[in-house]
């Protein structure tokens, strides 16, 4: 028989995420700290709007773009955090969760060979997205000491005249990253020279702890060039509904519509009307929910100054990324110890690109108990190295 | 930080000082001093303990009254409300607006000592019109608590 399988999917590595997956599901007792999504249910009010929607049959297709007052409500939002407008006519799309956005808009806008720059360490879809959307990945390494910020530097530097698109992901998984205004300004400049185009996925705007969250669109000139990327799932403790969109100029937008018909055709039904009410009601959970994981922040923060754990503060997104490099030993020899010997799973740094050896991911989405207790293992697991490296 | 110390408080009045300033970014004298602040005003009037006595072997009967009044003049409510809440039995007495005007609760030892108090001492008061007494028969949430479910996390252990 003929081998079935293309060969640019087999290429793709698997996830890193996965083998401590494994691990961690057949533990019984083992305690995560390696979840990428919210510990608060969607909120009972757009829980019933979903529900709702279904009592009253509303069980069709939207129409391929999206619910004509999602789109209105979706358009209205940014307007009110952004300042910027969008028309929800043809400027906006609905899609399955803003990864969708991802895959559909790298689908859109590279041809065979440009290149994309992916700041890392990121997300783990947008390299594979791109390979599969025919693009060429190129890395950009974001450092420590910038507090993983990208710079009008590094950008400049990892430029071709083959780039096409720069992703930019912030505020940032895993490192809690973010960008301010003037690092959009610094690195706008770049773009705007070099004419390329921007993917900004902010699926973590509502979640910063410094100053409102800025958007790319916002810096003179971004808007035509750039695809913003946001979604429910974070902000709204919505990961399960799979529900995000893209905005952007009409001729992108157009063109990502066509392939969203024709694999997908709309997002879930129930979703959207479910992300109206979110839009329309959810300000006052939103902020609950950020005040909470500003606290967990703070008290993470504290612990490891207390333990002596080198990590920059981060101002957004729900995860910290504490520095290991002291102990001499990989993210990922680091991880897998601390799984086998304390039980508790965080994880490698390494999964988010090979920049973030060196470093862990800790998620916040957990209550402030069930970090206190993974915490204090944290500490006796860094004390026992420490002790170990010293006889 | 006064709404937010206040929404952490009303939660969990047991929380430490020293976490208390952690999680609010500040030092932990501004954290005593707020406290004191806002117990010298008579915003914090006290430090509580929720208990579910339904699952202790201790016998509790609690009580919702819907009580109609004459008020009187010149004290409108205020006398007969204080001639009520001095019982140590009532738990809570709220002036309500809509169909009645004072709701009582009340905590027991059993039915009977309960309505014992009602056509006793409530009823017989000069300015009560009327009462209707509803006895809780479970409760299912208390102070923003579930009493009758655990929170169980049901996420994927590990996602990117």
């Amino acid at each position: 028989m003929r081998n079935p399988l293309a060969d640019k999917v087999v290429e793709i590595k698997p996830s890193g995420i996965r083998k401590f997956f494994d691990i961690v599901s057949e533990m019984k007792d083992a305690i995560s700290l390696g979840v990428g999504e919210p510990d608060f249910d969607t909120p009972w009010h757009i829980r019933d709007e979903g529900i709702y929607s279904l009592e009253k049959g509303r069980t069709f297709y939207t129409s391929n773009a999206g619910l004509k007052e999602l789109k209105e409500e979706i358009c209205h939002y940014i307007k009110r955090k952004q300042g910027v407008t969008y028309d929800p006519k043809d400027e906006v799309l609905v899609t399955v969760g803003g990864s969708e956005a991802i895959d559909i808009g790298l689908r859109a806008m590279l041809n065979p060979g440009e290149e994309v720059l992916i700041p890392q360490p990121s997300y783990v879809s947008y390299e594979p997205c791109v390979v599969l959307a025919g693009g060429v990945p190129v890395i950009i390494e974001l450092k420590g000491e910038n507090e993983f910020r990208l710079t009008a530097q590094e950008l400049e530097d990892a430029i071709t005249d083959k780039t096409k698109v720069l992703i930019l992901p912030f505020p940032n998984n895993p490192t809690g990253a973010i960008m301010e205004r003037k690092d959009l300004e610094a690195i706008a400049e770049v773009i705007r020279k070099h004419d390329i185009f921007v993917m900004s996925d902010e699926i973590y705007a509502e979640l910063t702890y410094k100053e409102k969250h800025v958007s790319i669109v916002e810096i003179e000139g971004m808007q035509e060039r750039t695809v913003l990327i946001n979604g429910f799932s974070k902000s709204y403790a919505m990961t399960g509904w799979r529900l995000g969109y893209a905005c952007g100029p009409r001729a992108i937008i157009e063109q990502m519509v066509k392939i969203h018909q024709f694999a997908i055709m709309c997002a879930p039904t129930t979703s959207q009307y479910a992300a109206v009410e979110a839009l329309r009601n959810g300000d006052d959970d939103v902020k609950q929910m950020r005040t909470a994981y500003n606290q967990r922040r703070r008290y993470l923060m504290s612990a490891f100054k207390e333990m002596g754990l080198e990590c920059f503060e981060p101002f957004g997104a729900f995860y910290v990324f504490p520095c290991i490099k002291e102990f001499g030993m990989t993210s990922d020899e680091f991880a897998s110890r601390f799984l086998e010997e304390e039980k508790v799973a965080v994880v490698p740094g390494t999964a988010f690109g090979d920049c973030g050896e060196g470093y862990l991911r800790i998620s916040y989405a957990y209550s402030l108990e069930n970090l206190k207790i993974a915490i204090g293992k944290l500490a006796a697991f860094v004390e026992r190295l420490r002790a170990e490296k010293r006889a | 930080m006064r709404e937010e110390l206040l929404a952490i408080v009303e939660r969990n009045s047991r929380i430490d000082l020293k976490e208390l300033a952690v999680i609010l970014g500040v030092e932990e004298i501004d954290v005593v001093n707020e406290l004191a602040a806002l117990e010298s005003e008579g915003i914090i009037c006290g430090y509580h303990t929720m208990i579910d006595w339904e699952k202790t072997s201790i016998e509790k009967v609690s009580a919702l009254i819907e009580v109609r009044v004459t008020p009187q003049r010149g004290q409108g409510f205020d006398n007969i409300a204080e001639r009520i809440y001095k019982y140590p039995e009532v738990t809570s007495v709220y002036l309500i607006s809509g169909g009645y005007d004072l709701l009582v609760t009340l905590e027991g030892k059993s039915l009977k000592q309960i309505s014992g108090f009602v056509s006793d001492k409530l009823s017989t008061l000069d300015s009560v019109l009327s009462t209707a007494t509803h006895f809780i028969l479970k409760k299912y949430k208390d102070h923003g608590t579930i009493l009758t479910k655990k929170y169980e996390d049901t996420r994927e252990k590990v996602t990117p």
